[in-house]
């Protein structure tokens, strides 16, 4: 019988002249009930699949996906984290001896031996025995390796500091309370909005107004001498009118108190 | 009517045998948990693939908003969380269902040792379904960047600080995935290509090996 390159066919390629062995053994001859694939158990798996997808969609609607602020390469404080599939290596390199000089054992060396060993498990548990119980050393290598990453992964989860990190990534918003009587003011002053914006975000002209730390009376100062591009006497209201606004700039955007 | 549809190519094409290669075939009784409640866990690999499709299908669905660029990235996710229709829902599908495939992916990979079936003569098709395990890490590095909020930014610096740990190759893989030396534009037009071109098509490939395999070799028998 011949096999592979240079094998022989009746008339064409699609029907080889020896039969190809490894046919596997018809179910039939399995002493059990078996069951027709399609209909009756595809109908089982697609009822599966629903509960599944019921609990799935569940998780959806109850946890939306998180959004934190967008990102900012200069903010080096932010306590960085993987996806939680990650933490088990991300933990490794945090111990003495896969981190620092030895970096390369936990980076490569270690993952390297644990994935490797993975990929050609079927070449090294060459026996025949299937039963996990009769292939000890295969089982037990992999009970450690599976307890060695939930243990590490745990670890991970209970060393980061959750808040900080909530903090940290927070979508801030930078509200204005548009009730109080300076933002009024602020409205009816067209040359302030026609550069600093409805709310006082700034533009290609002018500068946020809420970013400086100016006091009141430096404000007000600014408004009527002008300041760099900004001209001098725009403001067109009392000077009662003008304090107030200057107060609620001073104050971020919210009524003083 | 939609017999005579079927005769008409069957007639042409010879379909026949595709379909009873595809579908027509028996399932025995060990991996039926209608009969042996135990046999649940021969049902990992089937909803892994379930989570895959479902995966692929609202990924199709984010790309119609989501704008591969640093400026706009993280509007557009912000866009499709907050005010597109039904957005939150098919976002937090693709957020969730890149967690579940690896639990199921995990699990699965779990049942396939534990009952030897990996042993000859399906050592192939363990190689390609690790090969698969190690694409589906690959999809969920790359995907986290892609929403461009400060989680994802950082995550992707130590990630690619690790890959910059291996001796000789670091260096250049690190480059090769940030397109330079900076992780900012570059990188995310690559990660998004890597994400929905490269893998996604290495991943299909190898489903596709997977799946064969199976129907050529059959399901293992009961231990």
């Amino acid at each position: 019988m011949h096999r592979g390159k240079g094998m022989k066919f009746v008339g064409d390629s699609r029907v080889p002249a020896t039969r190809m062995p490894n046919i596997p053994k018809d179910y039939s001859e399995y002493p059990h009930k078996t069951e027709a694939f399609w209909p009756n158990f595809l109908l089982r798996e697609w009822m599966v699949g629903a509960v599944f997808l019921i609990g799935y969609l569940c998780l959806t609607v109850a946890h939306p996906s998180p959004l934190e602020r967008v990102a900012d390469p200069t903010d080096s404080g932010y306590i960085p984290l993987p996806d939680w599939y990650f933490l088990f290596l991300y933990q490794l390199l945090k111990y003495e001896y896969a981190a620092g000089d030895f970096t390369v054992i936990g980076a490569v060396v270690m993952p390297g031996i644990a994935f490797g060993a993975l990929l050609l498990a079927p070449f090294l548990d060459r026996g025949v025995e299937r039963r996990p119980i009769k292939r000890p050393v295969a089982t037990s290598l992999m009970l450690l390796g599976v307890i060695a990453t939930i243990f590490l992964t745990w670890e991970s989860v209970d060393q980061h500091d959750w808040e900080a990190a909530a903090r940290q990534g927070a979508i801030v918003e930078d509200e204005i309370d548009e009730d109080a009587e300076g933002y009024q003011i602020y409205m009816s002053q067209q040359a302030c909005i026609n550069c600093h914006g409805e709310q006082g975000e700034g533009g290609a002209a002018a500068p946020n107004l809420f970013e400086s730390d100016y006091s009141k009376e430096e404000i007000m100062d600014i408004i009527i001498n002008g300041q760099g591009e900004m001209p001098a006497d725009l403001f067109e209201g009392s000077d009662e009118e003008l304090e107030i606004m200057a107060e609620w700039i001073e104050n971020d955007g919210e009524a003083p108190e | 009517m939609l017999q005579k549809l079927y005769d008409w190519v069957d007639e042409r094409l010879d379909i026949t045998p595709m379909w009873r290669d595809i579908a027509d075939h028996e399932v025995p009784e060990h991996v039926n948990p209608a009969h042996h409640f135990s046999a649940f866990i021969y049902c990992f690999g089937g909803l892994t693939f379930f989570v895959t499709v479902i995966q692929i299908l609202s990924g199709m669905f984010l790309t119609m908003y989501y704008v591969p660029d640093i400026i706009h990235a993280y509007e557009s996710v912000y866009y499709l969380q907050n005010e597109v229709t039904f957005g939150v829902i098919v976002r937090g599908m693709h957020h969730w269902g890149a967690s579940l495939v690896i639990v199921m992916m995990f699990l699965h990979t779990l049942r396939v040792f534990f009952t030897g079936s990996y042993k000859k003569p399906r050592e192939l098709n363990w190689v390609v379904g690790v090969l698969i395990f190690f694409v589906m890490l690959g999809l969920g590095f790359t995907g986290y960047l892609l929403p461009w909020d400060m989680k994802a930014y950082f995550a992707t610096v130590v990630g690619l600080e690790i890959a910059e740990a291996v001796p000789v190759v670091g260096g250049f893989a690190k480059a090769l995935l940030a397109g330079g030396e900076i992780i900012g534009a570059q990188t995310l037009a690559r990660f998004f290509a890597i994400h929905v071109f490269f893998l996604p098509g290495a991943l299909l490939g190898l489903l596709g090996a997977h799946f064969y395999m199976i129907r050529k070799q059959g399901i293992s028998g009961p231990l």
